[in-house]
C-alpha cells in the first residue's frame, strides 16, 4: 500500500471517528436530546405492553411469548430506527451551525462522515435499546428464542438502525436545516406504524392490512417477532428485504452528501 | 362586562385567533397526527373487539374519543409556543405598561387555541363519521361532543400558558410536550380499564383523568346518555382546566411584577 493511501486511510478513520465521538458525546450530556430519544419508546412499550395486555387472548393470535414480548418486538425495532432518524436531526443542525461545512472542506474523504454519523446512530439506538431491554425483562417480558435467534433479532434491528441512519443523512445532507425534520421523521413513523404493530399481521383488517401486506417493515418485524418467540419465520425474505433497503438507503445517503458538496463548492 | 375589558378581550383574542390559524406549523400537525392515529388504530386493532366485554363492535367508534384528547395535547403546545414567544420577544412586557388587565390578557391568549379546538373537534366529528363511526346520542350528543373537546383544550392550553409563564421558555414547554403525551398513553386510551389486565397499569390509568375524558366522549359515542361518565368526564375536564387557569393567572401575575 502507498503512503498516499495509507494517510488517505488514515484520514477516513479519523474523520469517521471524530464525528462520531462529537455526536455521542452531544446526545450523552445534552438532556433536551436524550431524554426524548428514551421517553418515546418507553411510552410506547408501557402503553401498549400495559395497556393492551389482553389483547393476546384475541381468537387467532398465535405468538410463542408473551404480549410483553411480542410489543417488545416493535419497540425494539422502533428504537432502533428512530436512533437513526434523530442522528439526521443532528447532522441537520451540524449543517446549520456550520460544523458539516468545515469537515467538507478538511475531509480528504468525505464519506467518512456518513460512516461517523452511521457510528453514533448506532450507539445512540444501542443504549435505548439497552434500557428498553431491561425494562421489557423487569416487566416479565418472556424469552423463547435461543442465543442464534436472538443474533438474528439484533442483526435485523441493526440494519434498520443503519437504514434510518443513512436515510436521515441523506435527507439532512440534502436540505440542510433542522426544518427537514418531518421529512425525516414523518415516513419512517409512517412505515412503521403501517406494519402490524398490536397484533399478528392476520388479525389486521380494511386498509392497514393492505398496506401491511407491501410494507417491508411487515417482514422485519414478524422475522424479529419470530426470532424472540423461538419460531423463526420469514428469515430469508427479511434479510433479503432489510439488506436492499440498506444499499438503497447507502445510495441515498451518498447522493445527500454529494449534493452537500456541490452546496459548499 | 364592562365595553373597555370587552375591548381588551377582544382585540388580544383576535391577534390570539389569526395568530395560531396564520400558522400552518401549528393548525396541521395538530389535525394530521390524531388523524392518522385514528386510522392506524381502527384497522389495527379492530381484532380488539372480539374481547369478551368489550363495548363497541368497531374499533374506530371506540377509538374516534382519543383524536380529541389528542387534539387538547397539541393545544398545550401551541398555547405554550405563542405565549413564551410573547415573553421572548418581550410583547408581555409593553403590554405590562398599559392599563391592561391581567384576565383579559390570559383570556385573549387561550382564545386562538379554543378557536383551533373547535376546528379540530368539527374536522375529528366529520372524519369520524365519514368513516363509518356512529355517535349514538345523535345531534345533541355531537354538541356534547364538540363543548367536551373545548373544555379539554381550553385546560390543556392553559397548562402551555402556565408553563410558559412560569418559565418563559419554549424549549421548558417542547419539553412539557412528552409528559402530556404519557398523560394520554397511560390512561384508558386503548382498550376499558376493565380490560386492561395489568394491576399497574390499570391503577394508573383509573388515577389518571384523562381516562374520564375520554370515557365520557365514549359514552356520547357508544353507550347513550350516561350520567356518571358524562359527569365525570366534565368535572375532569373542568377540573383541568380551572386549576391551569388559576395556575396560569398567577403566573401572570408574577410575570407582570417581575417586568
Amino acid at each position: 500500500m502507498s503512503g498516499g493511501a495509507r494517510t488517505s486511510q488514515g484520514g477516513f478513520w479519523s474523520v469517521a471517528r471524530a464525528v462520531a465521538w462529537r455526536n455521542v458525546h452531544n446526545y450523552f450530556t445534552n438532556p433536551a436530546v436524550i431524554v426524548p430519544g428514551l421517553l418515546f419508546p418507553m411510552f410506547f412499550f408501557a402503553a401498549f405492553a400495559g395497556g393492551l395486555s389482553r389483547v393476546d387472548s384475541v381468537p387467532g393470535f398465535e405468538f410463542q411469548a408473551n404480549y410483553t414480548a411480542f410489543v417488545y418486538g416493535f419497540v425494539l425495532l422502533q428504537a432502533s430506527a428512530f436512533g437513526g432518524v434523530f442522528t439526521g436531526f443532528s447532522i441537520a443542525r451540524d449543517f446549520e451551525s456550520g460544523f458539516s461545512r468545515r469537515i467538507l472542506l478538511a475531509a480528504p474523504r468525505r464519506a467518512a462522515m456518513i460512516v461517523g454519523y452511521w457510528a453514533a446512530a448506532l450507539c445512540r439506538a444501542a443504549f435505548t435499546v439497552a434500557v428498553v431491554t431491561a425494562v421489557a425483562l423487569v416487566a416479565g417480558m418472556e424469552v423463547v428464542g435461543g442465543g442464534l435467534d436472538l443474533l438474528g433479532m439484533y442483526t435485523l434491528a441493526l440494519i434498520a438502525n443503519a437504514v434510518a441512519a443513512l436515510f436521515g443523512s441523506g435527507v439532512a445532507m440534502r436540505l440542510r436545516t433542522m426544518q427537514a425534520g418531518p421529512a425525516m421523521q414523518v415516513p419512517v413513523f409512517l412505515l412503521l406504524f403501517l406494519a402490524p404493530v398490536w397484533v399478528p399481521y392476520d388479525l389486521l383488517t380494511g386498509w392497514v392490512e393492505a398496506a401491511a401486506a407491501i410494507n417491508p417493515v411487515t417482514l422485519l418485524l414478524e422475522a424479529g417477532r419470530g426470532f424472540l418467540g423461538g419460531d423463526p419465520t420469514q428469515v430469508l425474505p427479511a434479510f433479503a428485504v432489510g439488506l436492499g433497503l440498506l444499499v438503497l438507503a447507502a445510495v441515498w445517503a451518498i447522493g445527500g452528501l454529494r449534493s452537500a458538496e456541490r452546496s459548499s463548492a | 362586562m364592562s365595553a373597555a375589558f370587552a375591548t381588551q378581550v377582544g382585540m388580544l383574542a383576535r391577534r390570539s385567533v389569526l395568530r395560531t390559524l396564520r400558522q400552518p406549523a401549528m393548525v396541521v400537525p395538530a389535525l394530521l397526527f390524531p388523524l392518522m392515529l385514528l386510522a392506524v388504530n381502527s384497522g389495527g386493532l379492530q381484532a380488539a373487539t372480539e374481547l369478551p366485554g368489550f363495548p363497541a363492535d368497531s374499533y374506530l367508534d371506540f377509538v374516534l374519543a382519543v383524536c380529541f384528547v389528542q387534539g387538547g395535547l397539541f393545544a398545550a403546545n401551541s398555547a405554550g409556543t405563542n405565549v413564551s414567544n410573547d415573553v421572548e420577544t418581550g410583547f408581555l412586557s409593553r403590554l405590562s405598561l398599559t392599563p391592561l388587565r391581567r384576565v383579559a390578557l390570559l383570556a385573549g391568549q387561550l382564545a386562538g387555541i379554543v378557536t383551533l379546538g373547535l376546528i379540530q373537534a368539527l374536522t375529528f366529528l366529520i372524519v369520524g363519521l365519514t368513516a363509518g363511526a356512529g355517535i349514538e346520542t345523535g345531534a345533541a350528543g355531537a354538541l356534547a361532543i364538540v363543548v367536551l373537546a373545548l373544555l379539554i383544550s381550553l385546560g390543556f392550553g392553559a397548562i402551555g400558558a402556565f408553563v410558559a409563564l412560569r418559565t418563559g421558555s419554549g424549549e421548558a414547554v417542547q419539553g412539557v410536550f412528552p409528559l402530556m403525551f404519557a398523560a394520554l398513553f397511560l390512561s384508558s386510551m386503548a382498550l376499558p380499564r376493565d380490560l386492561i389486565e395489568t394491576d399497574w397499569f390499570r391503577t394508573i390509568a383509573t388515577w389518571n383523568p384523562v381516562s374520564y375524558m375520554l370515557e365520557g366522549f365514549r359514552a356520547l359515542i357508544i353507550q347513550g346518555w350516561d350520567g356518571e361518565a358524562l359527569a365525570l368526564g366534565f368535572a375532569c375536564a373542568g377540573g383541568v382546566a380551572l386549576a391551569a387557569i388559576v395556575g396560569a393567572s398567577s403566573a401572570l401575575r408574577t410575570r407582570m411584577t417581575r417586568t
